[in-house]
Order: structure tokens, then C-alpha cells, then sequence
């Protein structure tokens, strides 16, 4: 189970779930809706280094692709196959079986940095998105 | 639904004949040895020419085209595409010539080629043309190499585009398939570049801006002086992307405001037929301090003969094999010919009557993007307003089909809510506008009434609306036998 | 001629319902000092006069119909059957837009997912875009995906690869820092141990055109070999009418196949519009580019096709698309559909099987005459290189005066081979024509 309290958020709309020096990341429930139907996704490889805030995966839906960035930096050390053979796990559950990618966290004071989900949901009131 | 031609198949139907070899048998293995020969057969259809004609025509039956339906296509130009064109262009002397022929036995093909490139170069205010690239965004990728010669010949090829963001999308991937850095410069709400931010973004490593002009809301780039001025006072240059030209024939040309490359696309303002998605044809202009960077070979006179001349010293190479699609550019140059300096006006002034007409008589009913002035050759509307009955402007659009109307361009530009691009084109007569505006009202209407009815449409086509979602997950892009 | 229907009275309810008393009023937003009093043209003439015109250009051109050629490289004449101009020439495929509302245009969809599968099975590719430009452009675009998709720099080809492509790719990559390595050809052929020497880890790609441009079959296997223990993409840069006999992309074990779709049904036309067609193995699928149809369903179930993978294209992706196209070739596909439907499996093998007869017919015509000698004795599918005695280009001019193009003098493109004529013969050409082409010959 997900706890939706202990996540972190960016203003890009991805969550962030810390897992001891790992940190898993997917897409928000407000985002996925907004994008409507995933129809495929692009995963990093394994290994490969982002900093803060750089394109590490993309989504599409029919119309439009979305990057998906890195909250904070780090090495990428699993991808979810299932999220790319099943691009719909994006929009049916978006915070377990839909997330992308999880990465070594090579900071610990960016996860500090990032939104609460009291803030989050602050964030998309005020529609600054 | 048509069955798909290899579902027809049957083994041993034939829809060809060939001559009877007339040179001596061989076995082919003893000419072409075994390794380098094919081991399984291509899997192609097997069916008599009777089922391939009825096959293609009933495909044909299942299209809207111009020739059978008003395609009120925003910024596509879907005028009339004249039939002695075409008949024109198929002739045997032109269709059957090999492009590597002696010059001396194409010189009719020479002269057409020459004499376009002159008019187009009158008609746009520039000193010289291209006719190589096949496309409006072939032509944009040889604008901007160009564009990179031209400042790699100065010193520094520089770094940014500036675009803005109401343009196509061709704009900034050309931009970058030629290695540059897109920078995205704000546009008012009428569409116009936010003079203010582009000056903010105009430096020394600015290699040139794109703009369209009339832009895509359809409207005259008003301050295109001062932007001309802002970009060749930083050594940039200006480039027009010219879908929009149709409305600017013969009242104004691109070279006289400031612009320094155009690409013009022949199967928009010069009445080619799109094909259900080309070919096209997009020639290129530039002003005289460009002129030695067009791509080759280039046409040249000598002593009343003209010849293709393979290796200027400054050009940017080759952006395609041989010469370009002349069977496009024939078409254009009959249309430039028929119609003559004020025909080709007239065209641009009846364009822009009626746009503004379909404005006018629309407005109440769908809200304009910009009502405060006239727009030009074309009109975009917003559908917010329409979500309130749960209806987008998708679902209008695929109404709209219902009534026998191909849709306008939805979505774009991109700066306006929900957008319906309304281009008429000239050749349109006023009972076909008037029917269609009675649709586009009807719909407005049926958006309050009955909302489900456009939300569920085409209900009329020879098929219902298509799951996309669907065709994206599981790919299916190509036919394969059950065996396989 | 002008085509607006717009009536004086017609205008003038058009004007009452905007407002305004003239056009002129609608045109205020463009400065004066940029308005045009007149253009410097001609003025418009009659339907009429337009084809007594356009007529007298024509008597100007000489054609491949009122003279016999031999020119091939890379456009090549084949026999046309009737049915592909009557069917291309339906104003219902020749004046429709882009598919963009797929409900409305299940024809030309349904038409590109044919045209999809019928490359697919000549290549033995498992996916094919809707048309690029041409063949040269289409091989540009290949390159663009080996160097995304292997994150590689070096571009790897042989001389003998069709020297207008060689130019079309430097023009294309000229804002990439890509490495190009021409190697130079062995005996007509790519050089198995240059290609070797120069295959490293830094490679994104190595094109094989096959036949080259010299007419060759090219060693598949050795290339191939070569290519993939270093890691970088084999492209196939095909003749698809020679696809009938030769080994197909995908028994070559190619990454990407392209090339040139002209000879399958489009008329020679001076250079264009032609069709350059595009296929991938499955796993380049989603970076292929272009447009791409696919097959769905309706919201009754009934099968339909679309526009697919559109999140890869310009109008959404803009500078991250993977390719800036936007209108393509799609109706020069169309006659590509058509004529592989028409041609069929037996089909496309008789007529590369004409091909290889008669060529090889005109080579053993020629090498029986003094004065000339085949570049290499290797095996070729349509056409081949002669080294001449004389100046070819002396020689092509007398031909000419006797109503025959001879083929193609490579000077222009390989200055050591001044004395060489590239010759192709296809099921066009009679042995009549043929016998009286090698008699001429035998005369310089």
C-alpha cells in the first residue's frame, strides 16, 4: 500500500517514494488524468545518471508526450517492464503498479526540497500548472 | 467495410502481363549465385486487375476529397485544383524524361523550371529561388541550413532559433534537425510576436526567426518591420515560413517587409493537389546575400540555352536526388500562368472576403480568437465555451462530417483553447460557405440540445468514431497471414 | 482563367454581412508602404491558351518514349500498367488532405496500411512508414535514427554507395558532429576489410546500397557480419524491384530498409515526385519517421484505421519529433500499393527476372565488341559499368543523333573514372532495341 503522506511531489507532477538510499518515482492521480489515456511510455536504461529536474522517461498519450523529470538526482537502478509492455497501469494505478523508474539517491537534502502532498494538493489548487 | 487487398488473394489470379521474353533463357542462378539471391518469396497479393480497380475504387468512396466536399482546413489552402494541370503535367514529353537526360533533350522541362523560379521570385519580393525541396518542411530544413551557412561563413554558425509559439510544429523540428537551439518567443493574444520578449532574446547568437505571416490566428504580423529590424541589427536573419501566402498575392510581398529566405508551399497557394498527403513541393527564396548558399544543381542560362549547373562554390550541398518534384511544379506553373499578376490577386482578396464573411456570420455562435479587427485568408475560433455541455471541439469537428463537410484544423494553434481553424479559400462559392455556416449553427445548437449526439458522432461515415487509445496500445501497422 | 465563383452581387452580400464597404477595408493591418501596385507578370490566359503553351514546351523535350534509353541510376523506367494512373488520378485519392479525420478518409488509410504491409513483405521488414520524400531523403533520415537509437558518430559507407545520396546525407547532418567514412570500393564492391578497419564501437551505422550504384550485388553476409559485432545498425538502401531475385533487407539481416520506390509504377518524370520508402525491424518501430496508419476499431466494433504513434511528429512534439516531415509522398504510395497489388508474387519475380535477362543480354552484346570492357565481372542485377575507348560523353552525344540515350558517363561523379558509362537495361527494352544499341556502339 501507498501512502500518499509519506510521498514527495514535484510541480511536474511526479511522486517520489524513498525506499532507504532509493527512491521510486511515477506520475501523480491529477496528472495522469490530465494526460487521459497513456499509450506508451519510455523508460531510461539501467545506469544511466540524471540531475535534478532533467528528462528521464517520456509518456505519451494520443495526442501529446509528456517528460517525465527526474525529482532528484541519481542513478537509475530499476525500470518497471510492466508499465511498458502496459502502458494503462499509468491511468488505472498511478501510484503502485504504474510507477517507471527508481534511482539511487545521490543527495539526500534534494528529497527535502521537494512538495509534501499537503502542498501538492495546494499547488494544483491555485492552478500554477 | 472494403476487405484488405491480400484478404482478396487467391493463388494464380494475375493482374499483369508482361512481353514474351524476347533474349535467350538462362537459368538465373548461373548470373545471380545463391547466396546473394532471395530464399522466401514476397508475400504480395495474388488477384486479377478487374479486383484491383474495384478494390481502389471503392477505397476511393470511402474518402471526402475536395473534388466531392468543402475542406475547410485551416492553414492548408485546400483550394481547386484545376484539371488541365494535371492533364498538363501527365504529358508523355514531360512524365517519360529520365533525369539524367542530356540537357540538351529537356530544355521545355528547363524553361518551366526557370520561368517559375522568376515568378516566384516577383511574386515574394526575393532575387532568387529553389525548387528542389519536395515539401513545405523540406524547404524549412534547407532554409535553415542556409541560415547556418550563412553565419558559419561569418565566423560563427550560431547557436539559437527563435520561434514563436503560435507557429507550426514543423517550425521548431526543422529548426533543430538542422542542430539548432529552439527558443520559444511569447505571442500576444492575436497571435503576434510580443515585440517586448523578443527583444529580450535577440543576441549575437541568434542565427534567425521564423515567422509565419499572416500568422496562424490569420493575421497580419503588424510589427513585422521593427521585428525585421530587431533580428538584422543583431546580424540575424528573418525567415517566413509561407503557408500563409495565399492571403499576401499580389497585395504585398515577404522580400519588401524585411524577410530574408521564404519557402512557399506549391501544393497550398499554387493549387497542387495534396494527394491525401503529398507530394508537395516547397521552393525556397532568398534575398541576393543568399543566393550562392541555395542548394544544387542550380538552373542557369548560357547563351539562350539553359543548363543545370552541379557545383557552386558556397552551397549548402544536396537536400534530395536529382531535381525536385517537377510533376508539382508544372501544375504551379500553369496555375501562375492561367490566372497571370491579377488573378493571382483577385485569389488572395476573395480568400480574405471570405474568411471574413464566415467570421462575421459565425461570431455569434462560435467565439472568434481575436474579433477586434479583420483577419486575413483565414479565422480561428475557440470551443471553450462549448465545454460546458460537455462537448469539445473534437466532437464539433466530427459532427460536422455528418453534414457532409470535412472538418477545419482543430487544436492549433496551440495558444488557443479548444481552436477550430477556419481557412475557406477562394474557390468556394457563397452558397457552399452559407450551407456550411448553417452547419457550424446547427451544431451550436445541438451542443444545448443534445449534447450526446456530437460527443457520439460521425454517425453517417463508412465508419463510427475510431478508438486511437486503442490503435496506439496494440500496434497493428501492417497485414500479416495467419500462417505467419 | 481565375477560379473564384464570387459573383459582384455575391461580394457585395459578403461585404454588407462583415460590415465593411470594400475589401480594401479588410486589409488594414498591412502597413502601406508594403502595399504592391502591381506585380511584374503576365497576364492570365484561357485553358486554351494555357495547353498551346505548355504544348509548345513539351515539343521541346525529347522523351524516354520518342527515344530509346539505357539510363538508370537510381530512376529507372519500367512498364507502367494502365490501371495505376486511372486509380491515382481519382479525385477522391488526388484531392484529399492529409487523413487527419480518419472517419472521413478511410480510403487513403486503409490505402497506407496496404502499402505498409506490401513493403513489409518485398523487404521482409516488420514495420514501414507512409513515404518519406525520396530515396536520398529516406536514407537521411535512417542515418538520423542509427546515430539517436545508438547514441553513435560515425556514419560508415562505401564509394560505391549513389553519389547524389553520399551528398544528400552530408547535407542533412551538416549540424551534427557526425563522422562520415567513406571507404573506398573494392573491385565495384564494398571493401570487406576496410569495412572492417573502420567498424569500431564508435560506429552508429553502416549503409549498404544494394545493388550500389555501380549496378553490383553487394556481399550482404560479409557486411553484415562486420556491422553487427561492433553494435552499429545495418542500413539496406534496396532497389525494390529488385527484391523479385535478390536477398531481401531483412535476409540481410538489415536494421532499417530504405530506398528508392520509384521504379514500383511512378513515371520517371525528370526526377520527382518519386517515393522513398522507409521499414524497420520491430524494435526501431517507435522512432521511426513520419506518418504511420494503423489498424483499430470503431465504437461499433467494425474495423477502421488511423493515424498512429503521432506523438513522435512534428505538430505534437515540435523540436523533439523525430523528424520534421509533414506532407510526404502519400499519393505516389498510393501508385506504389497499386502497382505491387497489380504485379502480385509472381509478378514482381517475372519482371526482376526480365531485368537480370535482358541486361545481362546487352552486357554479352557488348563485350563482344573491341573498344569496350567491363568494369568487374561481378554479378549484377539490371544494370553495369563499361569502360569505353573513346570519351564517353562523345559517344553519348552520337547516340543520341540516332535516337538513343546511352547511359549515364561518371566522370561528373568519380573523376578516375572518366572513361566509364554506367548501362541498364529493363523488361522495357526490346532485344530489337538492344541488338541496334550494341551495333551503334560496336561502330565508335
Amino acid at each position: 500500500m501507498y501512502d500518499l503522506e509519506k510521498m514527495r511531489f514535484t510541480k511536474t507532477h511526479e511522486w517520489f517514494r524513498v525506499e532507504g538510499n532509493i527512491g521510486y518515482v511515477g506520475i501523480t492521480d491529477h496528472a495522469q488524468k490530465e494526460i487521459t489515456d497513456v499509450v506508451f511510455v519510455e523508460l531510461p536504461n539501467l545506469g544511466m545518471e540524471f540531475s535534478k529536474g532533467a528528462e528521464a522517461a517520456v509518456v505519451e498519450s494520443v495526442k501529446a508526450a509528456f517528460s517525465i523529470y527526474a525529482p532528484v538526482s541519481g542513478k537509475i537502478v530499476k525500470a518497471n517492464s510492466d508499465v511498458t509492455k502496459d502502458p494503462s497501469l499509468v491511468n488505472k494505478s498511478p501510484y503502485e503498479e504504474g510507477w517507471f523508474y527508481a534511482l539511487e539517491i545521490k543527495d539526500k537534502s534534494e528529497v527535502d526540497s521537494l512538495m509534501t502532498y499537503k502542498d501538492y494538493e495546494e499547488f494544483i489548487k491555485t492552478g500554477a500548472h | 467495410m472494403e476487405k484488405l487487398i491480400f484478404e482478396m488473394s487467391s493463388a494464380g489470379r494475375k493482374g499483369y502481363s508482361l512481353p514474351k521474353l524476347d533474349v535467350p533463357e538462362a537459368d538465373l542462378k548461373s548470373l545471380i549465385p545463391p547466396g546473394l539471391s532471395r530464399n522466401t518469396e514476397a508475400g504480395l497479393p495474388e488477384v486479377s486487375e478487374f479486383d484491383c480497380v474495384r478494390h481502389f475504387t471503392r477505397l476511393s468512396q470511402l474518402n471526402y476529397s475536395l473534388d466531392t466536399t468543402f475542406y475547410p482546413l485551416g492553414s492548408c489552402t485546400m483550394k481547386y485544383n484545376p484539371k488541365i494541370n494535371e492533364k498538363l503535367a501527365g504529358l508523355e514529353e514531360f512524365a517519360a524524361l529520365h533525369p539524367y537526360q542530356p540537357d540538351s533533350s529537356i530544355q521545355g522541362t528547363l524553361e518551366i523550371l526557370y520561368e517559375t523560379e522568376q515568378a516566384l521570385s516577383k511574386i515574394c519580393g526575393m532575387d532568387g529561388f529553389t525548387l528542389q525541396p519536395a515539401a513545405g518542411a523540406h524547404g524549412e530544413l534547407t532554409g535553415m541550413l542556409i541560415v547556418r551557412a550563412y553565419h558559419t561563413s561569418k565566423g560563427n554558425p550560431r547557436k539559437k532559433v527563435i520561434i514563436p509559439d503560435s507557429a507550426h510544429g514543423t517550425n521548431p523540428a526543422s529548426a533543430a534537425l538542422c542542430g539548432y537551439e529552439v527558443v520559444t518567443v511569447r505571442s500576444d493574444k492575436a497571435g503576434r510576436v510580443d515585440l517586448e520578449a523578443l527583444k529580450a532574446l535577440v543576441d549575437e547568437e541568434v542565427a534567425v526567426l521564423m515567422l509565419t505571416n499572416p500568422n496562424t490566428l490569420g493575421l497580419f504580423e503588424k510589427n513585422v518591420k521593427e521585428i525585421a529590424g530587431l533580428l538584422h541589427k543583431a546580424g540575424a536573419l528573418l525567415y517566413l515560413d509561407g503557408a500563409n501566402l495565399n492571403a499576401l498575392l499580389g497585395i504585398t510581398r515577404p522580400g519588401d517587409m524585411g524577410f530574408d529566405i521564404v519557402h512557399v508551399n506549391l501544393h497550398k497557394t499554387f493549387s497542387t493537389p495534396h494527394g491525401g498527403g503529398g507530394p508537395g513541393s516547397g521552393p525556397v527564396g532568398v534575398k541576393g546575400h543568399l543566393l550562392d548558399y541555395l542548394p544544387v544543381p542550380r538552373i542557369r542560362q548560357k547563351r539562350n540555352k539553359l543548363t543545370l549547373d552541379y557545383d557552386p562554390k558556397k552551397t549548402i550541398g544536396r537536400v534530395r536526388a536529382f531535381y525536385g518534384n517537377i510533376g508539382i511544379i508544372i501544375r504551379a506553373y500553369c496555375y501562375i500562368r492561367s490566372l497571370g499578376w491579377a488573378g493571382l490577386k483577385d485569389a488572395a482578396l476573395d480568400a480574405i472576403l471570405s474568411a471574413n464573411y464566415l467570421k462575421a456570420r459565425l461570431k455569434a455562435h462560435y467565439q472568434p480568437a481575436v474579433d477586434d479587427e479583420p483577419c486575413m485568408h483565414e479565422c480561428v475560433f475557440s470551443g471553450k465555451d462549448k465545454k460546458e455541455y460537455g462537448v469539445r471541439t473534437l466532437d464539433i469537428a466530427k459532427r460536422l462530417l455528418d453534414y457532409g463537410f470535412y472538418a477545419p484544423t482543430v487544436y492549433f494553434p496551440l495558444i488557443v483553447e479548444e481552436a477550430i481553424m477556419v481557412e475557406p479559400t477562394e474557390t468556394e462559392s457563397k452558397e457552399t460557405l452559407d450551407a456550411f455556416i448553417e452547419a457550424m449553427i446547427k451544431i451550436a445548437e445541438e451542443a444545448k440540445t443534445d449534447p450526446a449526439l456530437l460527443r457520439e458522432a460521425p454517425h453517417t461515415t463508412p465508419v463510427r468514431r475510431l478508438d486511437e487509445v486503442l490503435a496506439a496500445r496494440e500496434l497493428n501497422l501492417r497485414w500479416k497471414s495467419s500462417g505467419a | 482563367m481565375n477560379y473564384s465563383p464570387h459573383t459582384q452581387k455575391d461580394k457585395k452580400e459578403m461585404l454588407d454581412a462583415i460590415g465593411v464597404p470594400s475589401v480594401e477595408d479588410l486589409l488594414k493591418a498591412i502597413p502601406q508602404e508594403f502595399r504592391l501596385q502591381k506585380l511584374d507578370l503576365p497576364e492570365g490566359i484561357s485553358e486554351l491558351e494555357l495547353k498551346a503553351l505548355v504544348s509548345e514546351k513539351a515539343a521541346k523535350n525529347r522523351s524516354t518514349r520518342e527515344l530509346t534509353s539505357f539510363l538508370g541510376a537510381g530512376a529507372y523506367e519500367h512498364y507502367i500498367p494502365e490501371v495505376v494512373g486511372t486509380v491515382i488520378s481519382r479525385g477522391e485519392f488526388l484531392t484529399a488532405y492529409t487523413p487527419y479525420q480518419a472517419e472521413a478518409s478511410q480510403g487513403t488509410l486503409q490505402a497506407i496500411y496496404e502499402y505498409q504491409s506490401l513493403i513489409c513483405e518485398l523487404t521482409g521488414m516488420d514495420a514501414a512508414n507512409a513515404s518519406m520524400y525520396d530515396g536520398a531523403s529516406a536514407l537521411a533520415e535512417a542515418v538520423l535514427l542509427a546515430v539517436r537509437e545508438t547514441g553513435r558518430r560515425r556514419v560508415i559507407f562505401s564509394s560505391s554507395l549513389h553519389p547524389e545520396y553520399k551528398q544528400v546525407i552530408r547535407t542533412y547532418l551538416e549540424g551534427y558532429k557526425i563522422e562520415l567514412v567513406e571507404i573506398a570500393h573494392r573491385d565495384g564492391l564494398f571493401d570487406e576489410e576496410g569495412l572492417k578497419g573502420q567498424a569500431n564501437e564508435d560506429a552508429a551505422c553502416v549503409i549498404m546500397q544494394n545493388p550500389n550504384f555501380f549496378g553490383f550485388i553487394e556481399n550482404a553476409e560479409a557486411i553484415d557480419a562486420a556491422c553487427h559485432r561492433c553494435g552499429a545498425l545495418l542500413i539496406a538502401c534496396v532497389n525494390p524491384v529488385s527484391l523479385g531475385v535478390l536477398k531481401s533487407p531483412g535476409e540481410c539481416n538489415a536494421d532499417i530498409a530504405v530506398g528508392e520506390g520509384q521504379p514500383l509504377g511512378i513515371p520517371l518524370s525528370y526526377g520527382g515526385p518519386y517515393l522513398g520508402f522507409f521499414a524497420v525491424k520491430e524494435k526501431h518501430m517507435r522512432k521511426m519517421p513520419g506518418r504511420i496508419a494503423g489498424m483499430t476499431k470503431d465504437i461499433e466494433g467494425k474495423r477502421g484505421y488511423v493515424l498512429t504513434m503521432q506523438a513522435r511528429e512534428q505538430h505534437i512534439r515540435r523540436e523533439k519529433a523525430t523528424s520534421n516531415i509533414c506532407t510526404n509522398e502519400g499519393l505516389m504510395a498510393l501508385a506504389a500499393c497499386v502497382y505491387l497489388s497489380l504485379l502480385g508474387k509472381e509478378g514482381i519475380k517475372e519482371v526482376a527476372r526480365q531485368n537480370v535477362l535482358k541486361s545481362h543480354y546487352l552486357k554479352d552484346g557488348i563485350l563482344k565488341l573491341s573498344g569496350y570492357e567491363l568494369m568487374s565481372g561481378r554479378p549484377f542485377f539490371n544494370e553495369f559499368i563499361i569502360r569505353c575507348g573513346k570519351d564517353p560523353d562523345r559517344i553519348i552525344g552520337d547516340l543520341l543523333k540516332h535516337g538513343i540515350i546511352g547511359g549515364l558517363p561518371l566522370g561528373r561523379f568519380y573523376p578516375n573514372m572518366k572513361n566509364c558509362m554506367l548501362i541498364c537495361a529493363t523488361e522495357t527494352k526490346t532485344k530489337e532495341e538492344i541488338d541496334r544499341f550494341v551495333e551503334l556502339l560496336g561502330k565508335h
